[in-house]
């Protein structure tokens, strides 16, 4: 072997220049650092809410009833029980209706039809409609309106119902979709009707991720302050709702607004309190929505 | 039920199968029951549609087309299907044998776009009159997929499904004791009858898919390919089980391995393609049936032969 030849071996195999290696190494690092920021942006924003509202995180705080007066005296026992209320009525609410009509466009509804068209295109844009649309909506027309429900839970719930409806269909008809052919022909082969290939068969593969679609909706619920402004929740409600078609009500995400404008450094606190108490319930349903999906999940 | 994905060879059909007319076609129409030249006089003519079998018939199929939004996929096909027996349907890939035997249960009824023509009668009875409803054709007629399709729930519960919706009275363990039984799969499963089903092995879920089958007591088996998912030893179980099943069933199985039709099939039912020359567009028809004996040492179409003997297809 000669000496010249050894060096163009080499080349052959040394490869990439150092500017793409270099290259090989920035990339990663430039999305690292965006996922830094977005994540160190939570974590400032967790402490600071945290610092602030865990000395105030007490029994009477969550037992207590709101006062513009006396700080240390105010709790949020009104404003949980209103968002407890809503989100168990809108749930009745977008349950049955929800998955009625992922049934119906997945398994009935014939493409070929233009209404059946016309309803899918509207479902996907309604699911992008501003918020403060649907407390326009639930004002004119269950607040007031035809219906004249009042400024109470059920006219709250079924707004923020209609507001996330959407995605409970469109995260159902994917759980429907996942079922496979090859189920539903099995059970027809059988001599099972439609009915109950879907009602014995479908439903209980989707069930699943119709569930995680229900739970991801609530918590996009719960937090939801505008349309409930625009229906009339109450800012300080001094007692809890007796029913749901009377009293008025109140909610965390309201009653986090209220303190938060409020110019007194206490009430602050106790804003930051209440977000500490409305992030518990959001993790404890988003932390449900993984267990069913994990547990429950049909792999096909 | 719109979405019905998983159709091997129909959905390729419905493409390419678009507006065959009745031209070229039309003058093949009885291709079911003609024979080629130099076939002995006996095999001829109606000999050929009714062989020399001593059962009576289960199907008898008259003029038969299938269409998948107007474009053919099945054109004309005639012949009758004997109790008892097993019948097996050979032809490449696209000549229509999975919608034929889809047409004989109503399993066609669920895509919307596909019409039939012509008349199935079954046991004297045409299943596509107006008054007979495709649920009750079901199940009488039981049919096992290409694809092992098990239920995600127990081995019990699937054989339990068929015999529940139907509100089937008596003992329902007995009743998925003996199904599995017929299904030659009790003694691998009857320690584990609660287990999830897809913890079985291929050919045990395809055994299973075929016991479920038989749990609410059709007449005939209807099977398409069931064992082209399947590993040789598994595919074996099934033959064996499908000679025992013979005794009490009429059994329909299309089959790509030809090997598979003349080891089990008594009769057998030669699909072929026929190209539209002016628009292109490709269908089925059958070129013959007959004994599968004779189908395979003797066939009286050219076509046949040149497909038995592997030139084509």
């Amino acid at each position: 072997m000669s000496v010249a030849e050894a060096p163009a071996a080499r080349a052959v195999v040394r490869g990439s220049s150092s500017g793409a290696r270099l290259r090989e190494i920035l990339f990663p690092a430039a999305l690292l650092l965006c996922i830094g920021f977005a994540m160190l942006t939570l974590v400032v924003l967790l402490v600071d809410v945290a610092v602030d509202g865990i000395p105030v995180l007490s029994g009477e705080f969550i037992t207590g009833f709101p006062s513009q007066i006396f700080p240390e005296r105010s709790g949020i026992q009104s404003a949980l029980v209103g968002t407890l209320l809503l989100m168990a009525v809108c749930a009745v609410f977008i349950v049955p209706v929800g998955t009625a009509t992922a049934i119906y466009l997945e398994e009935y509804a014939d493409n070929n039809r233009w209404w059946n068209r016309l309803i899918e295109v509207n479902i996907q844009n309604l699911a992008a409609v501003p918020s403060i649309v649907y407390g326009i909506l639930g004002l004119a027309f269950l607040v007031r309106g035809p219906l004249e429900l009042g400024r109470v839970v059920l006219a709250g719930a079924l707004t923020l119902g209609l507001l996330v409806l959407p995605v409970v269909i469109i995260v159902g008809r994917e759980a429907i979709r996942a079922v496979p052919s090859s189920i539903r022909e099995g059970s027809m082969a059988l001599g099972a009707t439609q009915w109950q290939t879907i009602w014995k068969q479908v439903l209980p593969g989707a069930l699943p991720g119709i569930a995680t679609g229900v739970i991801l909706a609530l918590s996009r619920a719960i937090g939801e302050t505008a349309p409930l402004i625009v229906v009339g929740a109450a800012s300080f409600a001094r007692f809890n709702p007796n029913d749901l078609t009377s009293d008025p009500f109140s909610a965390l995400p309201i009653q986090i607004l209220a303190w938060v404008q409020d110019p007194q450094d206490e009430f602050r606190a106790l804003a930051a309190g209440a977000i500490l108490v409305l992030l518990f319930l959001l993790l404890l349903m988003n932390a449900g929505a993984i267990y069913l999906r994990n547990r429950f999940e049909q792999k096909w | 039920m719109k979405q019905v994905t998983e159709r091997p060879e129909s959905s390729s059909e419905a493409r390419s199968a678009a507006g065959a007319g009745p031209g070229p076609a039309g003058t093949q129409a009885h291709n079911g029951r003609t024979t080629g030249p130099g076939t002995a006089p006996a095999a001829t003519g109606a000999a050929t549609t009714k062989p020399s079998v001593d059962t009576p018939p289960v199907f008898e199929i008259e003029k038969l087309t299938v269409r998948y939004g107007g474009k053919l996929a099945v054109h004309d096909v005639s012949f009758d299907i004997t109790e008892k027996r097993i019948t097996a349907l050979i032809g490449a890939s696209g000549c229509g044998k999975s919608t034929f035997i889809r047409s004989l249960n109503r399993m066609n009824d669920l895509i919307p776009s596909a019409t039939v023509e012509g008349s199935v009668r079954y046991h004297g009875q045409n299943l596509y009159a107006s008054e007979v409803d495709a649920v009750q054709v079901r199940k009488r007629i039981g049919m096992v997929f290409q694809k092992p399709n098990p239920f995600p729930k127990s081995i019990y519960d699937n054989i339990a499904f068929g015999p529940r919706v139907l509100g089937m009275d008596g003992n329902m363990d007995e009743m998925v004791e003996r199904a599995l039984r017929r299904g030659a799969l009790w003694d691998e499963v009857k320690d584990r009858l609660k287990t999830n089903a897809f913890g079985m092995s291929g050919g045990q879920q395809q055994r299973l898919c075929i016991a479920r089958a038989l749990a609410t007591d059709p007449d005939v088996l209807l099977m398409d390919e069931p064992a082209s998912a399947l590993d040789p030893i598994s595919t074996g179980h099934i033959e064996d089980l499908m000679f025992e099943l013979k005794e009490r069933y009429s059994i329909v199985i299309v089959t790509h391995n030809m090997q598979q039709a003349a080891r089990v099939s008594d009769m057998t039912a030669f699909f072929t393609v026929v190209v539209d020359e002016a628009s292109g567009h490709r269908h089925g028809e059958v070129v013959e049936y007959d004994e599968t004996e004779k189908v395979f040492t003797n066939p009286s179409d050219e076509r046949t032969e040149a497909y038995v003997t592997g030139r084509v297809g």
